[in-house]
């Protein structure tokens, strides 16, 4: 089995959400951004670990699934809070920490 | 015992043979030889540490802890007396002290007759000040605390003296320099005392750091630096090696004894309580330089240029010390002066060689009776006076302090010579030796004889005699027992001090320390160049009778005089000389290099810390708050990773 079209694929997906990340404002968006970038990266380590035949990058991008849950749960909240303080989700507008 | 191997003495050169110090264990009443320092170190410990605890009975301790330790050396003389010539040098190891690699250096002491003479004057006229301070210093809240400082001041001298080699001598040294710093600045409130305390400090440091380099040149030269092991190596080293040891010992004395160049703190330390005058600034402690070129003797006898230099140095001081005395209108001043001049006397003695040092030491023991004396005597008529120190304010007192009076005047005839008395057979000898070295060096010690004569009468008249000059609230009065007894058993010794030469006793009893002394005839009989001293004393003394004691003394010193008299009242501009040579240059030196500390090293320091804030005023702007840049860094930085990794791993 070719690996290559799934590479193709992760390498599609990750500079979709690389991309999304740099340009869009939308909290929500830029988040979602992240994790696709996040699945990109997943689906590279489980091809790689098809292509070698072990078991190494499956168990990778269980970790990986594992931090972008606890990462989503504790994301969220933040957003949510800037959200109802503000009233603004634009991670442009959320920059007072700043100099 | 000593710690080196017994080597067999090296026979010097010439009919003048240079003793080796070969000690022998102490045993009998000798093991008591750390007693005598001990005590007295314990009196300071409790007085000083003890606090008002024994205010009530300090004083007392203080006195029985030097009486006490004068017993035990007066023991140990006897039995020292009672032995053969060739044994009569103890030694005491009492601990290892300092033991690096091949760097050994016992805790030691050495008995031998010069410790003994020094130990039984220490102790002897230490022990009759002190006494004399109880009457002297009782209506000082601080008696408990000077008392303190002096057990620590004669436990210190006694280790200067009873040590067995150089460090533990410098030990002692500074022991004694550090009592005389407390001492002199004992009434810290006056802003002149704590000057004086400071500057004989820092003058003396001078001096020790001579001493220092010499005893670092002993080690690096005899790799030893016990008495015992450089006496028998000394034979065997270079003469300028030699002479160089010498000229750096001559240093440490001259700033310890007083002598020119480093004799300006002497006369500012007569701000010290009167005691502390008598027995640190007359008795003892100043005359440690003497006791160390006499001890050195093993050094000296082979440097015949650094003796010269000891003698270039004594006749200076000699000269310069008794013209000082000549024109100072302070009693204690005066003396100071004449000590500095006497001690001039001794250096002479001991940079005369083997045929002086007996004689140095012997004027040595006569000047701690009849300058002690005196010093005293200056005491208790500062005591009668309300502490007024101006001569010009005394005038005819004889009859008013009667003991103090006739003391006095024995310690008077004693250190102008006049026969009979101590001072003539010490300083007639000196004289004598002086000649025998060099007619020049003998005229000018009888210069500095007559000179002398001149002072002393001077101070005489002024003080006991001439007219009543004191005002009307002052009542003169004799001072209490407690403060004369010392008086009459030091006039008892300045009119006997003589008879320690009684047969040349006291050259036969040091002979195994600096060895015998060849006797040479002078050119003319002895008793001719006694007969020129004699009439050269009595022409200062006539001098100052005619002067002084047949005329008017004024109640205000005179303000138009002679270059010379003005020369004499400004120290003869010692401390302008130093301020001029060391303190100006001094204060130059540390004003350039505290602009280099705060232009360069500061500069330098402060630079780098603004140069980081200035960059980082320029790199925080890079902290914008905005997600999305912080975003691109970061992929900008993962790319570089990446670049780097295929470079390293594919290049």
């Amino acid at each position: 089995m070719s690996t290559e079209p799934y590479i193709v694929l992760s390498a599609i997906l990750f500079t979709i959400g690389c991309v999304g990340v740099l340009t869009r404002r939308n909290a929500i968006v830029v988040f979602m951004c992240v994790e696709l970038m996040l699945n990109a990266s997943n689906l590279a380590l489980v091809t790689f670990a098809k292509a070698n035949g072990n078991l190494e990058g499956q168990v990778g991008a269980f970790f990986v699934m594992v931090v972008a849950a606890a990462e989503v749960v504790v994301g969220l909240a933040i957003i949510m809070t800037i959200f109802r303080t503000r009233r603004s989700a634009s991670v442009d507008d959320a920059s007072l920490l700043k100099y | 015992m000593s710690v080196l191997p017994m080597l067999a003495p090296l026979a010097a050169e010439g009919a003048e043979h240079v003793p080796v110090v070969d000690p022998s264990s102490a045993d009998g009443v000798f093991t008591l030889m750390w007693v005598v320092i001990a005590l007295p170190l314990a009196g300071a410990a409790i007085l000083l540490l003890g606090g008002r605890l024994t205010d009530a009975w300090g004083h007392l301790l203080g006195c029985l802890t030097v009486v006490g330790s004068f017993a035990i050396s007066l023991a140990m003389f006897v039995s020292l007396i009672g032995r053969a010539d060739d044994d009569r040098q103890v030694s005491q190891h009492l601990y290892d002290w300092i033991s690096v690699g091949g760097f050994k250096v016992g805790a030691d002491l050495l008995y031998d007759p010069l410790s003994a003479l020094f130990l039984l004057l220490i102790t002897g006229v230490g022990g009759l000040i002190h006494i004399y301070s109880i009457g002297y210093m009782a209506h000082d809240e601080r008696r408990r605390r000077f008392f303190g400082y002096l057990n620590l001041f004669v436990a210190a001298m006694l280790v200067l003296v009873l040590a067995e080699n150089y460090l533990l001598l410098f030990l002692g040294w500074e022991g004694v320099g550090l009592a005389s710093y407390l001492l002199i600045g004992f009434w810290q409130y006056k802003p002149s005392a704590a000057a004086a305390a400071k500057k004989a400090f820092v003058i003396n440091r001078v001096g020790d750091m001579g001493m220092s380099l010499a005893i670092m040149l002993i080690f690096v030269t005899f790799g030893t630096i016990s008495f015992t092991g450089v006496s028998e190596a000394a034979g065997g080293a270079k003469e300028s090696t030699l002479t160089a040891i010498g000229l750096l010992l001559l240093l440490g004395a001259c700033g310890k004894s007083a002598q020119v160049p480093l004799q300006a703190w002497l006369l500012d330390a007569m701000e010290g309580p009167t005691p502390v005058s008598a027995l640190i600034h007359a008795a003892t402690m100043v005359t440690a330089g003497v006791y160390l070129i006499v001890r050195s003797n093993f050094i000296f006898d082979r440097a015949p240029d650094a003796q010269t230099a000891v003698i270039a140095v004594a006749v200076v001081t000699l000269l310069w010390g008794a013209i000082i005395g000549t024109s100072k209108d302070d009693i204690k001043k005066v003396l100071a002066g004449s000590t500095m001049s006497q001690i001039g006397y001794m250096m002479l003695g001991a940079g005369l060689g083997i045929a002086g040092y007996a004689f140095a030491i012997f004027h040595l023991l006569n000047h701690g009776f009849f300058k002690a004396n005196m010093f005293l005597g200056a005491g208790s008529v500062m005591h009668a006076m309300d502490d007024d120190v101006d001569m010009r304010h005394y005038g005819a007192l004889s009859k008013m302090l009667p003991i103090t009076f006739l003391t006095f005047l024995m310690g008077y005839l004693a250190i102008i010579g006049f026969p009979g008395f101590s001072g003539f057979w010490s300083k007639d000898k000196i004289i004598e030796t002086a000649f025998v070295d060099s007619v020049w060096i003998g005229i000018l010690a009888t210069i500095g004889a007559g000179i002398t004569g001149f002072y002393m009468t001077r101070l005489m008249l002024m003080t006991f005699f001439t007219q009543k000059r004191w005002e009307e609230h002052v009542h003169p009065h004799e001072s209490p027992k407690v403060m004369t007894f010392p008086l009459i058993v030091l006039a008892a010794l300045s009119v006997l001090g003589g008879i320690m030469l009684l047969n040349d006793w006291i050259v036969d009893f040091l002979a195994p320390v600096v060895g015998t002394p060849v006797h040479h005839e002078t050119e003319v009989p002895p008793i001719v160049i006694t007969l020129i001293i004699l009439a050269v004393v009595a022409a200062g003394v006539a001098t100052a009778w005619f002067t002084i004691g047949r005329s008017e003394v004024p109640r205000v010193a005179p303000t138009q005089v002679s270059v010379f008299t003005r020369a004499a009242r400004n120290d003869l501009y010692g401390d302008a000389i130093n301020d001029t040579l060391v303190v100006r240059p001094g204060t130059h030196v540390v004003h350039g290099l505290t602009t280099f500390d705060k232009s360069v090293v500061d500069g330098a320091v402060m630079g780098q810390a603004s140069a980081t804030g200035g960059l980082a005023q320029v790199f925080r702007r890079w902290q914008n708050g905005f997600v999305r840049s912080y975003a691109l860094s970061l992929l900008g930085g993962a790319i570089l990773v990446v670049l780097a990794l295929l470079v390293v791993n594919l290049g």
